[in-house]
């Protein structure tokens, strides 16, 4: 549950809020934690937060490995359901 | 997916194999301590292909599975309460205390809500001005600043229906619990990427330098965590002891100064009991005295009868990396993630659940 995902920062709000877009999906997270985050920057979201700023080219690596993650998944579900194996 | 071939850089992850292989004399013993290196590792099959000299454990790296049976039944009592709205991580829900689970609880009828984040108990504590809101504050040092955060949005906005459970729990006292008991060889400790993106790496440095040590903070990617297996095989054959950050991406040395700041603020260092470990000195966060309006174990004066733990379940020698999950006998058998029997299996990080689900059941480490 410490897992951290990586997101890009489309929009800031009040408050230290600002709209994180996540594997597609916009969700609002807080930046409190974090200084000086402009749009088109990429923070490490965890719980709600984000807890770190991240540069691109880790955010893309790591999110690749999320994919692929649930790529993995996907076929172990299926071998998983396979009778045959 | 035991496969290197299957590695998203195969030709690293051979580089990297080979290495560790040329390098490595002396059996070691390395451990994990983190839930997500546990599955990675064992999804990716990394096991299987190091050296047979080179054991990999799991340590006690998920949050989840070392609270404390107490901590769980106080909870689930002050969940109980019909004027408490209880609010948790996902995760929780199904962990088992003595004698019941929150899942059970809510089923039973009491008012439990999952939720993502302290904004969405925070939202509930406004939206429930009569109803007394109650977070189970559960994490490591990843999670703490945000929960903390909570406290202060809570102080300032006047929020006066809002209270925490801590169970925080901090990583590097546990692991030199570990060592001074001694149970275990260790030679070597993968420490947890999203920890130390908080933390930095100076909290290890008393590792090394105390007990000798080597520590490796890295990711999550396969090829990550078989560079932390090469560097600390190169620490070890070259009599050294110090902390390495592998993971470039979020880490640095002082580590996020800002959230640092903001748990020293509402928190601080108390000794806390783990699951299967038992109390660790300075291991925990509870609130600070000015913050006490806060803290639920203050305001709800619960009582809990003795605690128990499952019949036949190994978790606690698991968690200190003196079992592995298929020397459990229940392991597959009474026990699935199904049918859990203890928090190693419910937790998607525990370790019984990654070697379950990633098939590692009779060839261990
Ligand atoms: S397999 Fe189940 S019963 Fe055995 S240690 Fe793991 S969680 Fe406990």
């Amino acid at each position: 549950m410490c897992l951290a995902v990586p997101g890009k920062v489309v929009r800031l709000k009040d408050s230290d809020m600002a709209d994180v877009e996540i594997g597609g999906i916009e969700t609002e997270v807080g930046l409190q934690l974090v200084s000086d985050v402009k749009i088109g920057e990429y923070v490490l979201v965890h719980a709600g937060y984000a807890i770190n700023k991240i540069d691109e080219e880790g955010a893309k690596e790591m999110m690749k490995l999320f994919e692929e993650i649930q790529e993995l998944d996907e076929i172990a579900k299926l071998s998983e359901n396979d009778e045959i194996y | 997916m035991k496969y290197i071939s299957e590695y998203r850089n195969p030709a690293v992850a051979k580089k990297l194999i080979e290495e560790i292989k040329e390098f490595s004399k002396k059996p070691v013993n390395f451990m994990e301590v983190c839930g997500t290196h546990t599955v990675s590792i064992s999804k990716s099959g990394i096991r299987q292909v190091l050296p047979e000299h080179v054991s990999l454990l799991s340590g006690p790296g998920c949050p989840v599975c070392v609270t404390a049976n107490r901590d769980i039944d106080k909870a689930i009592a002050i969940a109980e309460r019909s004027d408490v709205i209880f609010t948790t991580f996902g995760d929780m829900m199904k962990v088992p205390g003595s004698y019941s689970n929150l899942a059970e609880k809510k089923a039973d009828g009491a008012d439990i809500r999952v939720v993502y984040s302290t904004f969405d108990a925070l939202k509930i504590a406004k939206n429930n001005p009569d109803r007394k809101v109650v977070f189970f504050a559960v994490g490591f040092e990843t999670t703490a600043p945000t929960i903390a955060l909570s406290i202060l949005e809570a102080q300032k906005r006047d929020i006066e229906n809002y209270f925490i459970y801590s169970v925080h729990k901090l990583v590097p006292p546990a692991m030199a619990a570990l060592l001074s008991l001694g149970e275990v060889k260790l030679d070597g400790f993968i420490c947890p990427g999203h920890v130390s993106v908080v933390i930095g790496s100076k909290p290890y440095e008393f590792i090394a330098k105390d007990y000798k040590i080597p520590c490796v903070i890295t990711g999550f990617e396969p090829i990550d965590i078989l560079q932390s297996i090469s560097m600390l095989v190169k620490q070890v054959e070259n009599g050294e002891a110090k902390v390495e950050i592998g993971y470039k991406r979020g880490v640095s040395s002082l580590g996020n100064t800002k959230a640092q700041e903001v748990m020293k603020k509402v928190f601080e260092v108390c000794d806390a009991e783990w699951r299967g470990i038992g109390v660790i000195p300075e291991s925990g966060l509870s609130l600070r005295t000015n913050f006490e309006g806060f803290d639920a174990s203050k305001i709800f004066d619960v009582d809990v009868p003795p605690t128990k733990e499952p019949v036949g379940c190994s978790c606690g020698e698991i968690l200190r990396g003196v079992k592995l999950p298929c020397d459990c006998k229940l392991f597959g058998k009474a026990c699935t993630p199904e049918n859990p029997v203890g928090p190693c299996m419910v937790s998607t990080e525990g370790s019984c659940a990654a070697y379950y689900r990633y098939g590692e059941v009779a060839d261990g480490v």
